[in-house]
């Protein structure tokens, strides 16, 4: 079953289309990730799913229910975590918590329940009483994921959930995401830097590029699509056009000043490739990863696009404005 | 049901951080405060209104511009709300625009009003010490005070939840209440009797609701009042639904 479906998903501002005619779909339990360099049009998306913008054009269903007719229906079934803080500072980390679980209807033994189970997970148990404007931005970023997971809803999208937390933290919360998609039957949608977040979570995942979505597919589908190794060469001078005839080369791409080259087999054909392109300071053989598919796709590395301002400088920058 | 947990938790946090914010509690009691001592002592030395001193005369106007003044503004928090996103968890809740609107009204109000009582507190100190002769407050008067102002309050804290929701920077905001919060304290009769007044001046403070707010409370703690308790308080119950309604509507239509 598909439970979001999206059909023509529209969104133009001003001056550019922010989010250009997406079709999309999604099953029941799977993981989706959304990737894609800043100004993709991801967290977009995201507003409009979770009813908060509405579309220029298009729709959208999720659980069945419609984002632009029946936007109170689509809030019951969706939970989400904002790349940005949203939580009252003056109010202590527990406080804001309990106002999320009152915000949705939770009864009051499962909420407090839940508020120590996130509490522990995200490991703010000790400074729970302690107002969030002492919070630094790691925890802040932190409560923010607590109380996104504490209403266990049908649908939970995530917008750069990890941004700025340190692997371990990283690696505990996906740990419970996973738990909670296996366990609940969950949905769950995220947008990412991340590659091997996203290459090691993710049932399947698009790449968004413009508004568009430029391909689509499991992290494995997608990695053999490129077909075989990379390999990776280092040298003062290429002789690029003797490679371009080596039949069994499939691409030549530049990459961060260096040449990859993909193809199958690799270790078979590297002494004649070495022999080609003359002396050489390093190489490397690797399979590909998903920066290789972004890469391929895009033209461009992800890691050449780094979120406008840390989450933390953002956290800090609204405590000095109030 | 749901949506009753949601109003409650809106009025909760609101009330909450107020509290938690001494410095809005002391400033909202410091400026009333001038005002009664040295207007209301300074031109009470010489002016009196129907042989009552100017002191006790401009108490009900004080009241009513602290109620005023702190009602509108409350409509600044939430674009601070906006700016600091918390505005997004809560559209984004399973509640309704009207709900949360609503949240935000109780929210606002118990601030003000609470603000209000410990003005009804000095005035009940100042009554018995003899500092404002001819002020009466009694049970009743005070009831039906605080019922005046309760219902004006909603209005005032409409309007102000009705600018904020339109609007992204503080600043603006601020700029814009202080053109709104003025004219509407200064023509409210806060500080002067509506009674005999010069032709052109008299619509302007005929068409402002405000009017009939002081003119209730003054009538029912003095005696001095131009229109009937019964019509003042028609009039000031009109406005706040009025203004409930835009303001439902303007937050069923606020955009982020």
């Amino acid at each position: 079953m598909n439970i979001i479906e999206i059909k023509n998903l529209t969104k133009k501002f001003e001056k550019m289309t922010a989010v250009d005619n997406l079709n999309l779909e999604i099953k029941e339990g799977e993981i989706f990730g959304l990737l894609g360099p800043n100004g993709a049009g991801k967290t977009t998306t995201l507003l409009m799913l979770v009813t908060l913008k509405p579309p220029t054009s298009g729709t959208a269903t999720i659980n069945g229910f419609d984002i632009v007719k029946q936007p109170d229906k689509v809030r019951k079934s969706i939970g989400i975590v904002f790349q940005d803080p949203s939580s009252d500072e003056i109010l202590t980390g527990y406080e804001n918590l309990k106002l999320h679980g009152w915000l949705y209807d939770m009864p009051d033994e499962l909420r407090e329940d839940r508020i120590k189970e996130v509490l522990k997970l995200v490991d703010l148990t000790d400074r729970k009483n302690d107002r969030v404007k002492k919070y630094s931005g790691g925890m802040r970023r932190r409560l923010e994921l607590a109380r996104g997971l504490m209403h266990h809803p049908k649908i939970l999208f995530l917008d750069e959930p990890t941004l700025g937390l340190d692997p371990q933290s990283r690696d505990h919360i996906w740990k419970y995401i996973e738990n909670l998609a296996k366990e609940k039957n969950m949905t769950i949608i995220i947008t990412t830097h991340y590659m091997d977040e996203a290459d090691k979570l993710c049932d399947r995942l698009a790449i968004i590029d413009k508004g568009k979505i430029v391909v689509l597919g499991s992290p494995k589908q997608l990695k053999n699509d490129l077909g075989g190794d990379i390999i990776r060469l280092k040298a003062q001078t290429l002789d690029l056009d003797a490679l371009k005839k080596l039949p069994y080369v499939k691409e030549i791409n530049p990459c961060d000043g260096e040449v990859c080259l993909t193809l199958e087999n690799a270790n078979i054909h590297l002494q004649e490739i070495l022999q080609t392109v003359g002396t050489i300071d390093s190489v490397e053989i690797r399979s590909p990863t998903l920066d290789d598919v972004f890469l391929h796709y895009t033209g461009r590395a992800i890691r050449e696009d780094t979120p406008e301002g840390s989450w933390a400088e953002k956290a800090m920058n609204a405590s000095e404005k109030k | 049901m749901s949506e009753i947990k949601g109003i409650y938790a809106l009025w909760y946090r609101e009330t909450k951080v107020f509290l938690r914010e001494r410095s809005r509690v002391i400033s909202s009691i410091i400026n009333p405060l001038l005002w009664l001592l040295i207007i209301g002592g300074g031109l009470g030395s010489a002016v009196s209104f129907s042989g009552i001193n100017y002191q006790t005369f401009i108490y009900p106007g004080i009241l009513i511009q602290t109620a005023l003044f702190s009602s509108v503004f409350f409509g600044v928090y939430i674009v601070w709300d906006k700016k600091i996103d918390f505005m997004k968890e809560v559209l984004v809740a399973p509640m309704r625009r009207t709900s949360i609107f609503i949240g935000k009204i109780l929210g606002g109000s118990t601030d003000t009003l609470l603000q209000v009582l410990i003005l009804f507190v000095i005035g009940i100190i100042f009554m018995i010490g003899g500092i404002m002769p001819g002020l009466k407050l009694t049970p009743f008067s005070v009831l039906v005070s605080l019922a005046f102002l309760l219902v004006t309050t909603v209005g005032l804290v409409s309007i102000g939840l009705i600018l904020g929701s339109q609007m992204e920077s503080p600043e603006g905001f601020q700029l814009i209440i202080s053109f709104l919060i003025f004219p509407l304290f200064f023509l409210s009769g806060a500080l002067f009797p509506i009674t005999n007044l010069p032709g052109w001046l008299a619509p302007l403070i005929l068409a402002n609701p405000v009017t009939y707010a002081v003119d209730g409370i003054r009538g029912v703690m003095m005696g001095i009042s131009r229109f009937n308790l019964l019509f003042d308080f028609t009039l000031v119950c009109l406005f706040a639904l009025v203004m409930v309604l835009i303001g439902t509507y303007a937050f069923k239509k606020m955009k982020l």
